[in-house]
């Protein structure tokens, strides 16, 4: 009697210690956007590479946590004719999750795909430079430049430059497979992508054997998310109005970091009023930036007075050019002949900053005799209306990637900046090597955008991100669109 | 007895009504200036409502909502009643007719849609705002307003004073204008009662997803929208335009009751 009756008592016992032992080895990960195809060399969208950098796709070098630049699939490389020529050594036993061996004919192949005349891809830029690639033999390949240049081992580390085999390229956007730690197993359209671990894998393993991404827009849903524990990690965090909330509670952690989003009040530089510098200044003047990092992302950003991230050594603080400063900003309108006032369309995508920050920009530019008519948009009407027809006069936008003050050199871009001087400036940085060079460079377009009153620079937007607190090996910072979850584990 | 919900009915209405009226005169803060220094002040002596998350009175954001949902309520429900009653006079005048098949049909056809997803739909391809948000309204109110006309019309026109003033020589315009529109009237102010609070409540919705009045303009319905992630912070943003939402549509249903009960023939003689 006794016997029978401790039998099973004593087996839930140890289930239940079994169960405490053993960490969990599954995450779900929280992103605002889901992404239109899982190509990252095929596709322009942030949210690509949120999903499949490091953890599907890899390239020959990749970026580290604090974005230097980190062998991956190359375990190291030669620079040979003064700086033309790289001879990269692949990391040997390298497989494609359908089992093919990763050998030179692979980086040939991905670097000619993406370099190819119709080629997709969203950041050719990053291959214009090179001229060949030449297989030495299976674990050697040499990279031929046009000329030196410094920058391919960053280059080769972005999301659009990962290696794809020949036989499965075709079908990356909705099969994508690579030499990561995780295999791409299901996505459900409109609610999540499901990854399991690649027990082939040739580097260091991964302690989870399952990820899951989960698409949430709302930042309502967001947070109940959280809160009910049907997200681990939310790494961009859209509501910031909780979070201080979500830092008291013992559950979760709240990390901020940094992005290389400057957000910025774009300004239509080619249809008046606002090609009139003095306009533009005059509402880079009525902007107090410390009201709307508080107000609209309650305290969380850093302001910017160029389109350039402060976490660089090249950035200069340019803020006094354009400082809160009402009086002037009124002098100058009477000055350009807008005594009387006058009203400009305000066009806000969805996110909080956007939304929240054009009302209270509103009010600013109100206060100096400006008068806007705010539209709220979706973000495909945005992208048709401001972004592709150039129809606006002001929008809120934050531009995520990272070093792209380049922008400004094309007169074609949405904002419709032509000036031929930042534009040689930005030809002549392209062919520069000398890094102490290149830094004067930069920061010489950053007085030329800021001088030129371009846009009104807003604040840089921290990544602001909750994770369930035992969760460790989250990126802190966002020195590329990425969630890589290679580091990550449960703490328990 | 049921028609003294007038009472109750009428004073909540006449609450809102008054408090729009004043907000054009006063209102107890400037809705335009953002304080974001007070934001999330907890209702008390200063901010009787306490103050949203960029600084802004809630009580005057509340006066000047209510404006706009009356405004677009109203005239949407003008629209239903300047186009539906002449169409449904004109319905029961030539009744059993092609005219009649075709103005009650069309009107089935409008009332089939799900009126809020076109009121969506029609703010999505013109552009959102108070006029397109009228105009959405609006629309379906016709159907409404047509319906019932028609069916109240076509009995009167069987009754003896109608055969009278026909028999007098008057055309059937004259007898729809002078004899039937006053002898409906009181359907007629009924529905539009209930069909006002519907509309406050299509204006909400359509503010709540973004396709009313623009901000800075304030509207019960945004209030919410914007309210939802605050909701632990501060929940006296949620609350109190959600209660003048239901404060506003709780008082024209319960006029629009006791009115009907008062206006009803029946009813008049059980007093």
């Amino acid at each position: 009697m006794n016997y029978r009756y401790c039998n099973p008592t004593l087996l839930l016992l140890m289930c239940v210690a079994g169960s405490a032992l053993a960490a969990r080895t599954d995450i779900t990960v929280g992103m605002v956007l889901e992404p239109p195809n899982l190509d990252p060399t095929g596709g322009a969208a942030a949210a690509i590479d949120e999903v499949v950098y490091a953890n599907i796709f890899e390239g020959l070098t990749r970026f580290g946590p604090d974005g230097s630049v980190r062998p991956a699939l190359a375990d190291g490389w030669e620079i040979e004719d003064e700086g033309v020529r790289y001879v990269f050594s692949l990391h040997p036993d390298v497989t494609f999750h359908d089992g093919s061996d990763f050998t030179a004919d692979d980086v040939k192949f991905s670097i000619d795909r993406a370099m190819a005349e119709g080629s997709t891809n969203a950041q050719k830029g990053l291959f214009a430079n090179i001229d060949n690639v030449e297989i030495i033999n299976p674990e050697k390949v040499a990279i031929n430049l046009k000329q030196a240049d410094g920058n391919l081992l960053f280059n080769l580390a972005w999301g659009d430059a990962v290696m794809l085999d020949e036989a499965s390229a075709g079908d990356a956007a909705t099969n994508p497979i690579g030499t990561g730690p995780f295999r791409f197993d299901k996505w459900v359209q409109g609610d999540r992508i499901e990854m399991v671990r690649y027990d082939d894998y040739w580097g260091k393993p991964v302690k989870l054997d399952k990820a899951v991404f989960k698409f949430i827009s709302e930042p309502t849903a967001a947070y109940s998310a959280i809160l009910a524990g049907d997200v681990d990690a939310f790494p961009n965090y859209p509501a910031p109005e909780n979070l201080a909330q979500l830092d008291a509670d013992p559950r979760f952690s709240v990390v901020l970091g940094s992005t290389e989003g400057e957000t910025i009040l774009a300004m239509n530089n080619a249809v008046p009023p606002l090609d009139d510098i003095r306009v533009r200044q005059a509402v880079a003047h009525a902007i107090n930036r410390d009201e709307i990092i508080d107000g609209a992302m309650y305290g969380y950003g850093t302001p910017i007075g160029t389109h350039f991230a402060p976490h660089n050594p090249a950035y200069l603080d340019l803020t006094s050019k354009n400082a809160h400063d009402p009086d002037a900003a009124r002098a100058l309108l009477k000055e350009a002949g807008h005594e009387t006032g006058l009203s400009l369309s305000l066009k806000l995508p969805p996110p909080a900053y956007a939304r929240r920050g054009g009302e209270i920009i509103a009010a600013q530019l109100r206060d100096v005799g400006i008068a806007t008519e705010i539209e709220n948009l979706e973000w495909a009407q945005w992208l048709e209306q401001v972004f592709k027809a150039k129809d606006f006069n002001l929008t809120i936008v934050s531009h995520t990637e990272p070093m792209d003050i380049g922008i400004y050199a094309n007169p074609d871009y949405y904002f419709q900046y032509d000036n031929p001087e930042l534009q040689a400036l930005m030809t002549d940085f392209g062919s520069e090597t000398d890094p102490e060079k290149r830094t004067g460079m930069l920061q010489q377009a950053q007085q030329m955008i800021a001088d030129d009153h371009v846009n009104g620079f807003l604040f840089q937007l921290a990544k602001t991100g909750v994770a369930a607190s035992k969760l460790k090996g989250l990126w802190e910072n966002s020195p590329t669109q990425a969630n890589d979850l290679t580091a990550v584990y449960w703490d328990e | 007895m049921k028609w003294r919900s007038i009472v109750p009915g009428a004073s909540l209405v006449l609450i809102v009504v008054s408090a729009a009226l004043l907000s054009y005169l006063w209102t107890p803060f400037d809705v335009a200036t953002l304080d974001i220094r007070h934001r999330f002040t907890a209702p008390g002596a200063e901010h009787w409502l306490g103050t949203d998350h960029l600084g802004r009175d809630i009580l005057s954001m509340l006066m000047v909502g209510a404006r706009t949902s009356i405004a677009v309520a109203l005239v949407a429900v003008g629209i239903g009643m300047g186009i539906g009653v002449p169409l449904g006079l004109l319905a029961a005048a030539r009744g059993q007719s092609w005219v009649d098949e075709l103005i009650m049909r069309g009107n089935d056809l409008v009332f089939a849609f799900p009126s809020l997803l076109i009121a969506i739909m029609i703010t999505a391809v013109f552009g959102p705002g108070a006029v397109n948000a009228i105009i959405a309204i609006g629309i379906f109110n016709i159907p409404v307003f047509a319906r019932l006309t028609r069916g109240a019309a076509l009995s009167l026109w069987t009754r003896e004073f109608v055969l009278a003033a026909r028999v007098a020589g008057k055309g059937a315009l004259r007898i729809s204008a002078e004899h039937l529109l006053p002898n409906i009237t009181n359907l007629l102010i009924v529905q539009g009662t209930i069909q006002f609070s519907l509309g406050i409540l299509a204006e909400a919705g359509l503010s709540y997803v973004g396709l009313g009045a623009q901000p800075p303009v304030p509207s019960w319905g945004r209030m919410l929208a914007e309210s939802q992630t605050l909701i632990s912070l501060a929940p006296q943003l949620a609350l109190f335009p959600g209660l003048a939402i239901v404060m506003t549509v709780l008082g024209l249903n319960l006029l629009g009751d006791g009115l009907r009960d008062w206006l009803d023939p029946r009813m008049r003689r059980e007093r």
